[in-house]
């Protein structure tokens, strides 16, 4: 029985190295770790995910150290003689106390670390954050600022047409932009189905559950890019919806503030302006790249039959108001999301009028920034 | 199988020949029989979806399946396992061993116990063919979360009806069960004199009819939302998708237990077996089992802790959580007081139970880390789970399935397996298997979430090894095909009781033993 | 236990797979109607007739094995756990609709108040309430009118079938016989006044969480009623062909049991649907 006696150590050693490997060694290069906390709750759950580990790593050798030995010692190719014996009243209850107090011993530090991640009592600022299939919008809630923030990794990385860039699939266009040392508030919600904002290195992860409001906090010390995703499948794009937050002193987020405001008045003028045919579709392009490809397709045709194909589509070669109705309200029971609330009145514009003189649809016509402006104020 | 019996069926059995056996039969060891190969089977299917998905996991990128087919993947692969493979095994289990090891002739009800097994074909048929509808399978997680599985096309209402089918076979086949248990006991085999393998069967069948309606009741209210108007799980009319989460996981958490408590049943009769030693303790198994049985009912939201619920529910459910550690530790305990000073051989099912006791406590462990509600916080719906429920699903159940499998089949098919091959099959998965799901645990750590088909460029190192664990893995399934043909084929005779140390009452009969059992119950000391 | 060995194992049976057979077509085309294909109600309604044909001929076997006395004894005792359960199981089935209640009310409805200042303006928690998105006004079914005439319906029907079970465990048939009868009219009456209160109802199934919660309550429940009263009804054939014993008669139970279960149901949804 050469066989079992060394193949069945290392099966229990093999485990246990790993396990051991697995305790958070602070070194944050090699993924084997949680990452780096900037917060203080994040630390917290780091620390006690530290002990926690420890804990099992004793008690995993508490419990395999005696099984091992029993493998080597008493084993029957060696002559070992089986002892009758069974029930130990003390033993057993020794094993039924012991835990016991080990879990009383890690459920009073861990509850003081969820009563501070609940507390999100008096906020230096709050920000409501939507969830939507598959983007995250920000508005920085009695600042009137309001952005979509969408992955910024392009197609043709994902399909491995173009070399990986260095955060392939954990970059936005917009990150939001956050004040160093300031408690933020955040509260969740969803346009159409539950995703999860998640930012390892703040510690917070959270469910934004259509219809409801969720909350959540974090206080960040250090200037820098946290990157993290959606947490909850929420469909086919559920990968493609990344998160980036971008913590910088408070003097620079309050002029990025301003800058912010700024942009947002130029936004709404450009929005009064008539447009030629080619310039909207100039710009409903990059429009429909941004937050149609993954569903309808880059070529229009769509994943039939639960993404329709546009190219051709009746809706789309119909009238430009039936056109605008969809676009804009969505379709309430499919996946086809209300734009209306998610981009501006320019945005929709352009990619309507790109959506009705691309591929094979040649309308010839266009709908103007007003039109929409018209519809939202119906 | 059916060579064997057939070989076997002696001059008294009259039952039809060639298939109308198989679909007619009240058989209890025929019926065992159809939910074993049942479950083998859909445990290649499954297993082909998961080799799918390490596939396309295997570098950065899509490559292999886009990225709706890859949700379809995960979905199914989820479903499959758990209501076609490892749910049905253990059923094929109780029908087989239960009748022999309570010296009953058969189980209580031999006609429903047919329809039981014959339903899950029908709704293996729904899902697999739900892969073929337009849109494909469902997509929206084994879990099937609303608002998102409220967007699905015909493949989900194909996916809920196969669940309504499964539950009611489950429902059936869980009160003949208990039936059989209660009722049809040899003379003087009091409660606690029954084998531990069956008390877990009646606790596990106890869950079964407790919770498999509860499940019923909430796939009929998505069913209703997504074609009859109601706003269940919609907040516009006043509902609530998190309900959906508190009443799915209400069946989903006992759920888990109905997976593990048959297998603890069986490393509980194999280690004994091969320590040559009467399992330490007895009583608080038994009481270590209901207890993990009772709390199953209390700390279902802890799968939910994400969901933000108010910080006395996230305490709550955390304590009553970090509770099941203690019974379960007894189980743990108990195991390795079983093996200590006996005399100890390692066979191939023993093989599997040690692995089990190894790798099922490091599944604990985890488990016990994601209790912890603000870890959890990091851990949810990331690599991490996926570790941990892989190592109590996999090196769990599916490895006590597979040790059971070894330990009965020589009286099951009164011939001895194929030794050899059976250690390498056990060595190739124990290794194989740690390969592919230790590294995961890192991967959650360091912030990969579960159910994506491409990540970012810091995971592709341990993706790689996990996928060619998987790999290795999947094939060495193959070799497990191969022993049980092999085994059923022929092969060394197995005598009536092949392994000196078993002492439950199957060991009394014939290997293999006659197609009516104990026509004539046997006297129990 | 002692008679073990007499355990009555039915031979290999046909209606197991005739009912697989009926469910698959049953849920394929419901599934079909679903997603409208025009074939589905004729798939469904073979398949209905399939699991018809299945339960008149599994029954049909079980009252033959009952008759020929292979039913005494243990199996006796099997039967009346299995029924135990079964009903175990259904009560667990309308637990989880309960629950849906409780749950919107307890915890729902509070959450979307606090949600009313970002997303619901103007919401507040009531009972009964269509929902915040709903905005149509509808009148609630009040409890003092046809559901406490049906409450005092159902509750005279277990007294009814009680005395029948009197009648039938004294030898008295005719009592056992007008007891179930008079248990049959009034299921099937208390049906029908489920039926008008149904069509008269100012409100549906899609009137938010009160629409969804009361017509899948009730109507499950409605649902078993009407099964409740198939069973007693073929028990009552069963006493008028003389099937039963004062000793023995599990069938007849069996069908009481489930009556009586179906009323309990009904008086905590009397309770929590219609009065609270």
């Amino acid at each position: 029985m050469r066989l079992p006696r060394m193949t069945t150590i290392t099966s229990l050693s093999l485990p246990a190295a790993a396990l051991l490997l697995s305790l958070p060694a602070r070194a944050y290069q090699f993924p084997v770790a949680m990452q780096a906390p900037v917060t203080s709750v994040g630390r917290e759950i780091y620390d006690l995910n530290t002990i926690i580990n420890w804990i099992c790593a004793g008690l995993f050798l508490l419990v395999f150290v005696p099984m091992v030995y029993a493998l080597w010692h008493h084993r029957k190719s060696i002559g070992h003689p089986p002892h009758h014996f069974h029930e130990n009243p003390r033993l057993e209850a020794l094993w039924t106390v012991v835990p016991f107090i080990i879990l009383i011993g890690i459920a009073i530090p861990t509850t003081a670390v969820v009563v501070d991640m609940k507390d999100t009592s008096k906020p230096d600022m709050t920000i409501k954050i939507t969830g939507r299939q598959w983007k995250w919008e920000y508005e920085y809630l009695g600042q009137e600022v309001k952005f979509i923030s969408s992955l910024a990794t392009s197609r043709d990385q994902v399909n491995n047409k173009a070399p990986k860039s260095e955060h392939y699939l954990l970059e936005v266009d917009k990150p939001l932009v956050v004040p160093t040392g300031q408690k933020v508030r955040l509260v969740f919600t969803a346009a159409d189905v539950i995703h999860a904002w998640w930012v390892p290195a703040l510690g917070v992860k959270q469910d934004a559950i259509p219809g409801f409001i969720r909350d959540a906090w974090f206080k960040i010390d250090q200037p820098g890019t946290y990157r993290g995703q959606c947490a909850e499948l929420c469909g086919v794009d559920h990968g493609y919806m990344p998160i980036v937050v971008e913590a910088v002193a408070p003097e620079k987020f309050a002029a990025w503030m301003g800058q912010q405001k700024t942009q947002l008045a130029e936004a709404k003028a450009a929005a009064s302006k008539e447009y030629a045919l080619p310039e909207l579709v100039a710009m409903g392009q990059k429009v429909y790249t941004a937050n149609c490809v993954s569903c309808h397709q880059a070529n229009g045709q769509g994943l039939p039959p639960a993404f329709p194909p546009l190219n051709g589509s009746k809706v789309v070669t119909g009238t430009t108001a039936g056109h605008l109705d969809v676009v804009f309200h969505g379709r309430p029971g499919t996946p086809m999301p209300a734009f209306g609330p998610q981009l501006s009145d320019l945005d929709i514009a352009a990619v309507v009028t790109y959506e009705r003189n691309s591929w094979n649809n040649k309308t010839g016509n266009s709908v103007q920034p007003r039109e929409v402006a018209a519809l939202r104020n119906k | 199988m059916e060579a064997v019996l057939n070989d076997h069926a002696s001059h008294h059995e009259d039952h039809p020949r060639g298939l109308m056996r198989w679909l007619t039969t009240t058989n209890h060891k025929d019926i065992g029989s159809l939910y074993l190969w049942f479950s083998l089977l859909m445990f290649f299917f499954a297993g082909a979806l998961a080799m799918l998905i390490r596939a396309e996991l295997f570098q950065p990128g899509i490559q292999i399946v886009q990225p709706n087919v890859f949700n379809q993947l995960t979905t199914m692969h989820g479903l499959i396992m758990i209501f076609g493979a490892i749910m049905p095994a253990l059923t094929g289990f109780a029908n087989w061993q239960i009748p022999l090891m309570i010296g009953a002739p058969d189980m209580a009800f031999p006609r429903m116990n047919n329809w039981s097994f014959w339903l899950l074909p029908v709704a293996a048929i729904l899902l697999s063919t739900s892969f073929l509808v337009p849109g494909g399978a469902a997509a929206g997680g084994w879990t099937m979360y609303p608002p998102l599985y409220i967007q699905g096309g015909i493949s989900y209402d194909m996916t809920i009806l196969a669940i309504h089918i499964m539950g009611l076979s489950s429902i059936m086949g869980a009160i003949n069960i208990i039936v059989t248990i209660l009722n049809l006991r040899a003379p003087g085999m009091t409660l606690m004199k029954m084998p531990l393998f069956v008390w877990t069967w009646l606790i596990t069948a106890f869950l079964l009819v407790a919770v498999m309606p509860v499940l019923a009741s909430v796939v009929t209210m998505l069913l209703t939302d997504r074609h009859f108007g109601t706003h269940f799980f919609n907040a516009a009319g006043g509902g609530d998708p998190v309900m959906y989460q508190h009443i799915f996981w209400t069946f989903g958490h006992p759920e888990v237990y109905i997976m593990i408590l048959p297998a603890f049943g069986i490393i509980s009769t194999i280690i004994p077996t091969f320590a040559r030693k009467k399992l330490f303790g007895y009583t608080s198994m038994v009481y270590a089992v209901a207890a993990i049985a009772g709390l199953s009912f209390m700390v279902w939201a802890h799968h939910m802790f994400t969901t933000g619920m108010p910080v006395a529910g996230q305490l709550y459910f955390m304590y009553a959580t970090m509770l099941i550690s203690v019974p379960t530790g007894v189980k743990v305990f108990n195991w390795v007081a079983t093996l200590w000073r006996g005399s100890i051989s390692f066979e191939t099912p023993m093989l599997f139970a040690l692995a089990f006791v190894c790798l099922f406590t490091i599944g604990g462990f985890s488990g016990l880390v994601v209790s912890i509600v603000p870890v959890d916080i990091q851990l949810q719906d990331t690599y991490y789970v996926v570790a941990h429920f892989h190592y109590v699903l996999f090196s769990g159940s599916a490895m006590a399935i597979m040790g059971g499998i070894y330990y009965w089949l020589p009286k099951w098919t009164g011939h001895m397996y194929d030794e050899f091959w059976g250690r390498v099959h056990f060595w190739l998965t124990a290794i194989a298997f740690n390969i592919t799901f230790f590294p995961m645990h890192f991967l959650g750590l360091a912030g990969m979430p579960r159910r994506i088909p491409d990540y970012a460029l810091q995971f592709a190192d341990l993706n790689r090894l996990e996928s060619l664990g998987s790999f290795v893995l999947g094939a060495s399934q193959l070799i497990f095909l191969y022993v049980v043909v092999k085994c059923i084929r022929g092969g060394a005779r197995a005598g009536d009781r092949p392994w000196e140390g078993a002492d439950t009452l199957e060991w009394t009969l014939p290997s293999p033993p006659p197609y009516h059992s104990f026509t004539v119950a046997p006297a129990i000391k | 236990m002692a008679e073990q060995a007499h355990y009555y194992v039915p031979p290999p049976s046909p209606w197991p797979i005739v009912g697989s057979v009926g469910i698959l077509s049953l849920a394929g085309g419901f599934i079909l109607l679903l997603d409208k294909v025009a074939a589905g109600p004729y798939v469904m309604a073979l398949g209905a007739a399939i699991l018809i044909y299945m339960l008149y001929g599994w029954f049909g076997s079980v009252i033959r094995e009952d008759r020929a006395g292979k039913l005494e004894g243990q199996v006796d005792t099997s039967y009346r756990w299995g029924m135990m359960w079964f009903i175990f199981s259904e009560v667990m089935f309308f637990g989880g609709f309960f629950g849906a209640l409780f749950y919107a009310r307890v915890f729902t409805l509070p959450y979307l108040e606090t949600a009313a200042d970002l997303i619901w303006p103007g919401f507040t928690a009531h009972w009964p309430t269509a929902g915040p998105g709903l905005p149509e006004p509808f009148t609630p079914m009040h409890a003092w009118g046809i559901p406490a005439l049906n409450t005092l319906i159902l509750l005279t029907s277990g007294a009814t079938v009680t005395w029948a079970h009197w009648g039938l465990k004294r030898g008295r048939r005719r009592q056992a016989e007008i007891g179930l009868i008079a248990t049959v009219a009034l299921g099937v009456l208390f049906i029908c006044l489920q039926a008008y209160e149904y069509s008269e109802a100012a409100f549906s199934l899609k009137t938010g969480i009160y629409g969804a919660t009361f017509y899948m309550l009730t109507g499950f429940h409605g649902l078993h009623v009407t099964l409740g009263a198939i069973m007693l009804t073929v028990i009552t054939f069963r006493v008028f062909a003389g099937h039963f014993t004062p000793e023995s008669h599990f069938g007849f139970e069996a069908a009481s049991w489930y009556w009586h279960f179906v009323d309990v149901v009904w008086l905590l949804l009397f309770v929590f649907v219609y009065w609270l």
